[in-house]
């Protein structure tokens, strides 16, 4: 199934925009993508206002404010690992030859996601067979994506169906790439909330209140501002940015 | 005998000086300027005063209001600004963008989807192109992203593109390489003073040279192919003073492991590390990527060495490029500085599965292991194949385990063959380790440092060797990850360790010290 977020009524829904839409100041919304599968039923729908896959999330922010991003609200099952989760088993070495600029090698890098996890975790985060993981949110430890630069971390979760990564911090590398990339929110915690929360539980992020709420157990946790990656991210990456800013002329394609 | 020395604590060796004080304006504070005297009281200062004070320019000199370390400097010279504070983001001009067969596709992809399909880079002398990664492989999609490079480099008319073609062959290809850190250096890519950044997170090798060099993604190469330009933001500095003779069995790889063990495997993300002391300065050039190549095991973004004239000396003969070195002011203000006197230290190895899993050497003489690999940016280079065979020359006996080389390049292969290993009586590398009973040299490229293909040489397969004995497959390597699944199977267990750690365990079959056989 693809990840999904919920959005407030007319408000826009802001996830981080893929970078291959085009942006223009005269209107908010260039254009929807959908996905070529069908929309799966899903059963926590009925906890949504409105759902939209994930890879319909094109949606310009050229004109939205910059207080768009507090709509933004994330809700799913959770996937939690511990610390120091590397780019080997985010993606390992071997599914590196696949080419995320390519739709389908980057739809296969997202059936890859995080399958280099020892046998110790004993849930899979993908089930066999599978394109997709059921789980929208995964949550870390200390340090998540240290380990090689390559960006087919983020995007095989991204790709997988991941909408936002929670973890106590971040690799700096991983967390440049989630922002550069948009593919995956990058969110710190100020506790170690991948103790108190276990694959499964049903979650919520809600950006806007920068807080992370477990139905499961029934606890909330304040999450840390998004801070200097701020600019890019309201921008929508770093060539949406630079296009904003002038640095490069606007996209005519 | 190793084992019946002492076992002071690690944290003897370490002086850790915190200041929690980020202003770059080191006089206005008194806590920094008092700090900055004893500094200078001390002997290696020396190491941080620049020669050619005639050609600085104003961004480079210390004056007291502006004082930089020469990660500020770098980056406010990039950026075209007086001066840097930590946490500034600025637009940087890039010397030099080097992207690989892993991630050059991809970053060419997202260049051509933003940019257009007849774009142009920004400037085809300054992008360099080196496939290293999947070479050796009949995997169809690792020889395609090569294709893509080559068809890349033609359409743009790259000056610096390190093909190859017949993979049969290696040699048959003049223009080919191998590991791409190793042959941005050995190319005269890495300057003092410049701002490289390459596709790849062992980019931060060149902080050898003095220069600032990172690793970044395929979106954010895509951005620099098309601009030469990419949001930087400067990172504080941590400074690691290295003092003392370096002993007969240590490496630099010995001096990181131990780094990164004592302030952990983020103990420097977002930051930069600067090493300074006489240590270092006695270091060669292949010495100093080892120590730099790894600041990434720490999390570091960058790390960086001042250069001096054993960086002119490898330079000269390698790039006519002119190059502007700069240094850290006295003055300048350091997040915290770390000491250390290199002299106590002890071989080490950092244990599965984490590089800053240290231990040493000695403590693990009981694990029991399978093989040994000699390879990779940080651990297959000349000098560390030179050392390698230094061990096996002073016990004159044969490996009890498989012994895998992967040399980093086809000079550090031609170098195997024709340099003569000092005291050997004229023996060269490969001769040693034929003697010793190790695997011949392989082609130049990454190998299994990071697994690869399932078809790549010396990459670890099988969970398990031997059912009755132990059940993991367990491997002492000169590289620099240890993670589950780094080397090929997710249950193998990797041993980080210098070459001579590598070579001694070889030997033994065992994780050995290698003072077993170098005293
Ligand atoms: S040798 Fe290993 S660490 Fe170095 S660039 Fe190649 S894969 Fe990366």
């Amino acid at each position: 199934m693809s990840a999904f977020a919920i959005v407030t009524k007319n408000v826009i829904f802001n996830s981080f925009p893929k970078l291959s839409f085009s942006l223009s100041p005269s209107s908010a919304i260039q254009f929807i993508r959908f996905p070529t599968s069908s929309i799966p039923a899903n059963p926590l729908a009925s906890l949504t206002q409105q759902f939209i896959p994930r890879t319909a999330s094109l949606i310009s922010r050229a004109t939205s404010s910059s207080s768009a991003a507090s709509s933004t609200t994330f809700h799913g099952l959770c996937y939690v690992v511990g610390d120091n989760i590397d780019t080997d088993q985010i993606i390992p070495a071997e599914y590196l030859t696949l080419v995320p600029s390519k739709p389908e090698e980057y739809e296969q890098l997202g059936s890859y996601a995080l399958i280099g996890l020892p046998s110790s975790y004993t849930t899979r985060f993908i089930e066999p067979n599978q394109m997709k993981t059921k789980y929208s949110i995964v949550i870390a430890g200390a340090n998540f994506g240290c380990g090689s630069s390559r960006e087919h971390a983020p995007v095989a979760l991204g790709a997988s169906g991941v909408a936002a990564v929670v973890a106590e911090s971040y690799a700096r590398i991983f967390f440049r790439n989630s922002v550069a990339t948009g593919e995956v929110y990058p969110l710190e915690t100020e506790v170690r909330i991948c103790e108190e929360c276990k694959t499964g539980d049903v979650v919520t992020v809600e950006l806007g209140d920068s807080r992370l709420i477990n139905h499961t157990t029934g606890k909330e946790y304040k999450l840390k501002p998004i801070g200097d990656a701020g600019p890019v991210i309201e921008a929508g990456g770093i060539f949406a940015y630079a296009r904003k800013t002038g640095m490069i002329p606007s996209h005519s394609a | 005998m190793a084992s019946s020395l002492t076992a002071p604590t690690f944290s003897s060796f370490l002086h850790s000086k915190k200041d929690s004080g980020l202003s770059a304006f080191a006089s206005t504070s008194p806590l920094s300027a008092q700090r900055c005297q004893n500094t200078v009281s001390k002997k290696i200062c020396c190491s941080v005063v620049a020669p050619q004070q005639s050609e600085r320019k104003p961004y480079s000199t210390g004056s007291v209001k502006t004082a930089m370390t020469m990660t500020e400097k770098i980056l406010a010279r990039a950026s075209e600004k007086p001066h840097l504070s930590p946490g500034d983001n600025v637009w940087v001009n890039i010397d030099i963008l080097m992207t690989h067969d892993v991630c050059g596709p991809g970053s060419i992809g997202i260049f051509k989807r933003e940019f257009g399909e007849d774009a142009k880079v920004w400037d085809r002398e300054k992008v360099v192109i080196i496939p290293d990664h999947y070479i050796f492989t009949s995997d169809v999609r690792a020889n395609r992203n090569v294709d893509i490079l080559r068809d890349f480099c033609q359409e743009q008319n790259i000056k610096y593109f390190y093909d190859i073609k017949d993979l049969s062959n290696f040699k048959a290809n003049p223009d080919y390489k191998g590991v791409c850190h190793v042959a941005l250096a050995q190319e005269g890519h890495c300057r003092p003073g410049e701002v490289l950044l390459g596709t790849d997170s062992h980019t931060c090798t060149a902080g050898a040279f003095g220069q600032f060099a990172t690793g970044i993604g395929n979106t954010d190469a895509g951005f620099v192919l098309g601009t030469g330009k990419l949001l930087l933001k400067v990172p504080p500095t941590l400074r690691f003073v290295m003092d003392g003779e370096m002993p007969p069995y240590l490496l630099a790889k010995d001096l990181i492991l131990q780094i990164i063990g004592e302030i952990s495997m983020a103990g420097a993300t977002y930051k930069a590390m600067e090493f300074v002391g006489t240590t270092i300065e006695s270091l060669n050039m292949e010495e100093r990527m080892t120590l730099c190549n790894m600041v990434v095991e720490a999390g570091g973004k960058n790390g960086v060495i001042p250069a001096d004239s054993t960086t002119y000396k490898y330079l000269e003969d390698r790039t006519s490029v002119p190059y502007e070195p700069v240094y850290s002011d006295s003055q300048a203000s350091f997040l915290s500085e770390y000491r250390f006197d290199v002299s106590k230290l002890e071989p080490l190895v950092a244990k599965p599965h984490s590089p800053d899993n240290r231990a040493l050497a000695r403590e693990c003489k009981d694990v029991k292991i399978d093989r040994v690999y000699i390879g990779s940016c940080t651990g297959g280079k000349t000098e560390d194949f030179m050392a390698a065979a230094k061990v096996f020359l002073a016990s004159g006996k044969k490996v009890k385990v498989p012994t895998f080389l992967v040399p980093a390049t086809q000079k550090v292969w031609m170098d195997l063959y024709g340099i003569p290993v000092p005291g050997s009586g004229g023996k060269t590398c490969s001769q040693i380790f034929e003697e010793a009973g190790c695997d011949t040299p392989a082609s130049p490229s990454c190998g299994a440092c990071l697994g690869g293909p399932k078809d790549t040489y010396a990459r670890l397969n099988e969970p398990q060797i031997n059912k009755l004995e132990h059940s993991m497959q367990v491997c002492v390597s000169t590289t620099n990850r240890n993670f589950p699944g780094r080397m090929g199977h997710k249950e193998g267990q990797v041993y980080l360790a210098s070459p001579y750690t590598a070579a001694a365990s070889a030997l033994t079959g065992f994780v050995t010290d290698p003072r077993e056989f170098l005293q």
